[in-house]
């Protein structure tokens, strides 16, 4: 069922909000990268709940001249320049009081919205019917999904992608370094505006398949997954874009093989999923990678510690050094050292006393910050160089008898 | 209006309106100024699966088990937030979004995923509550003030907000000190000794435990507007803490107050016939009164920025 579901052979309507979906998570994901590269992650949410009121509008509008109030188009219109209020409003307390971001988003998120119902219950009770798909724009519905529908998604989210490829170098800069933007003459505010202005396209053609709350969703969770993978921004975008298409593709086939699975919620859990797998098992910002960078580290220390210890002639209680030793072939059971032990036992020692030399020595004071006990010293220092610390250390020396 | 009429119909609604108003602006203060102001925002979304999960365990609709239930969601809300930051390195904005749209999600698929068809649990219900529902059946009048039979059938939403609101004005009168320091300056009240940790930790709870029981009367509208909106405008009034707590407590009593009467009264006033949601009006009233705030307060921009023309 779901492998039909992915192959596109459930039917008309699956096919048509599976595509849909694909697009939709493409364009957010990639959209969605310059917002939590600018860390204005949650600007989406205010944006989002502030088109409430602009579709309770637009369809009050759309019934009074006589028309079909679920006029797709239409609402989605509405709900564009009520989320553009919204922005200016949000914007503007920032700007000009003394409100924090984080208020100004909260402030207005609650606002719309506040009204945005009190337009609802208006509109349940005008009695014109046919409200029903109005509360489906909250958490989106699929259903009853038309050929036109997708056309306007389909559209509105290539669009999109078209202005964000062609905006993508200043609005990268303004998320990286805003000041250094100003001086190169950018204009800031008018980037932000417009990286808003896209943020705000998505969440509108979002709304009929995941709903006004869950589409904040697909703008940050696809951002945040690639971010873990690579360290280059034009690649973030990418990852992003494919991370979001792949799970609105995939949570709308989902969806679409089993009954009673809403298509949005389905869609933002597969992101959540991909979001986990790559908080796990990303190479060098997930958590494997760390927890093995982690052991590798501690095993280094160790073996260090050991042969400092074997070369000494000290004995090792830390039953760990011993293992590891032990399983290095550089001492034996009872923690005598082996020939090869022996060997890299005075390696470091020897190393640790030209170390030493390094670090008193002010001509070497850039290299003594390298040191952190573990570095050979081969790799931050020249043969002659050493040489010349060996010549001060001098050879061995008779013992008096 | 006739006492008959007010006191079971109007009077509960709007106590418990006001109550939760309070509950949730009087934290709301510390968060705005500690810029965590969204917390709210999360809180109130991910109480959703929580709520689900409760009424999948105990099959029923009682009170105490979707508390637990939510408090618990909060609880683990916080802890993913933050075992994300860390272990992701990722800013606290996208941690929280990324949080709170995943588990309302969760919430709104188990939602789905369970027959609730005979019971009253909705999204919709839960976004913006039934505040018109709380009437106060066994009221006959002022009289029923002082009767005890009648008291008994009050809803039980009005003792349980009122209890939040006490327990929320004890915290922040107990630790009043602390929490304006540690607010201001965080590095000041570590050296003095105020452990800011746990305390900001404290602040998250109790904001939290007032979110879930204002979402238990009133939904989750409410909750994030009166967080933010009340504190927000007292911000734009006065630069001392201690004036612009009144100043909220006064914006939250007027919104709420407001707000209901023009929800209930506001449409028949215009010729319709039903009222509209009393929580959508009273979150837009607390935004009106910030948009005025922030028009004409006399502290409406930072102290030392240059004035813009």
């Amino acid at each position: 069922m779901f492998w039909d579901a992915l192959t596109l052979q459930l039917g008309y309507n699956a096919s048509l909000v599976a595509i849909g979906a694909a697009l939709l998570g493409v364009s957010a994901g990639v959209t969605g990268t310059f917002l939590f590269l600018r860390k204005r992650a949650l600007v989406s949410d205010a944006i989002s709940h502030a088109t409430l009121p602009g579709v309770c509008l637009a369809f009050m509008l759309l019934v009074a001249f006589g028309g079909d109030g679920r006029n797709l188009l239409g609402l989605l219109a509405g709900s564009a320049l009520s989320a553009w209020v919204g922005l200016l409003c949000m914007n503007w307390l920032t700007h000009h009081t003394r409100l924090a971001e984080d208020a100004a988003i909260g402030a207005v998120l609650s606002v719309f919205f506040g009204f945005g119902i009190v337009l609802l219950t208006v509109i349940q009770t005008m009695g014109v019917g046919r409200q029903a798909g109005l509360e489906g724009f909250l958490l989106g519905s699929t259903a009853g999904m038309l050929w036109a529908d997708a056309l306007v998604i389909a559209l509105g989210g290539a669009a999109t992608l078209v202005l964000v490829m062609i905006l993508r170098r200043p609005m990268t800069m303004v998320a990286f370094d805003p000041e250094y933007a100003a001086a190169r003459g950018l204009p800031v505010h008018r980037i932000d505006l417009a990286m808003m202005g896209l943020v705000m396209a998505v969440t509108v053609v979002g709304l009929k398949i995941v709903g006004l709350i869950l589409i904040v969703a697909l703008l940050i969770i696809p951002a945040v997954t690639a971010r873990f993978w690579t360290e280059r921004s034009d690649r973030v975008v990418l990852l992003a874009g494919i991370a979001g298409g792949v799970s609105g593709y995939v949570g709308a086939a989902l969806s679409a093989s089993a009954p009673n699975l809403p298509t949005g919620p389905i869609i933002v859990l597969v992101s959540f999923a991909l979001f986990a797998l790559s908080l796990l098992l990303a190479p060098v910002r997930g958590v494997l990678a760390a927890v093995l960078r982690h052991l590798r580290f501690q095993r280094r220390v160790h073996i260090r510690q050991g042969l400092l210890a074997l070369a000494q002639g000290q004995k090792i209680y830390e039953p760990l050094t011993l293992r590891l030793l032990k399983r290095a072939g550089l001492a034996r059971a009872d923690g005598v050292a082996t020939e090869a032990g022996k060997a890299r036992a005075a390696k470091a020692l020897r190393d640790e006393k030209r170390w030493e030399i390094v670090r008193a020595d002010q001509a070497h004071e850039a290299t003594a910050a390298l040191y952190h006990g573990l570095r050979d010293i081969e790799t931050v220092l020249t043969r002659d160089q050493i040489a010349e610390i060996d010549r001060q250390i001098g050879g061995p020396q008779g013992v008096m008898a | 209006m006739s006492g008959e009429e007010f006191v079971p119909l109007s009077l509960t609604p709007l106590l418990i309106g006001t109550f939760a108003a309070i509950a949730c602006a009087l934290p709301g203060n510390f968060l705005v100024l500690r810029k965590q102001a969204l917390i709210g925002d999360a809180i109130s979304h991910v109480v959703l699966p929580g709520i689900v999960v409760a009424f999948i365990l105990t099959g029923a609709i009682s009170t105490w088990p979707m508390m637990l239930g939510a408090a618990g969601a909060a609880v683990v809300a916080v802890v993913m937030i933050e075992a994300i930051r860390r272990l992701g390195q990722i800013e606290p904005g996208a941690a929280m979004g990324v949080v709170f749209t995943t588990m309302f999600a969760a919430g709104v698929l188990l939602l789905e995923q369970t027959d609730t068809s005979t019971v009253h649990l909705d999204v919709e219900h839960a976004l913006y509550g039934n505040l018109e529902s709380l009437i106060w059946l066994d009221a006959v009048g002022w009289s029923s003030l002082l009767d005890l039979t009648a008291l008994a059938g009050l809803p039980p939403e009005l003792p349980r907000i009122a209890a939040t609101l006490l327990g929320v004005t004890l915290f922040i009168w107990l630790f009043w000190r602390p929490l304006k320091i540690s607010t201001f300056d965080e590095g000041f009240a570590r050296t003095i000794g105020i452990r800011t940790g746990s305390l900001g930790f404290a602040l998250v709870i109790v904001a939290a435990i007032a979110a879930v029981a204002a979402f238990d009367a009133v939904g989750s509208i409410i909750v994030i507007a009166m967080f933010i909106c009340p504190p927000a405008a007292a911000r734009m009034m006065t630069n001392r803490l201690e004036t612009q707590i009144g100043w909220s407590v006064v914006f939250a009593v007027v919104s709420a107050v407001l707000g209901y009467v023009l929800a209930g009264y506001g449409p028949l006033w215009l010729g319709g016939a039903d009222a509209v949601s009393a929580a959508g009006m009273i979150a837009t009233v607390s935004g009106l009164i910030l948009a005025c705030a922030a028009l004409w307060g006399p502290c409406k921009t930072r102290a030392g920025t240059p004035k813009v023309s």
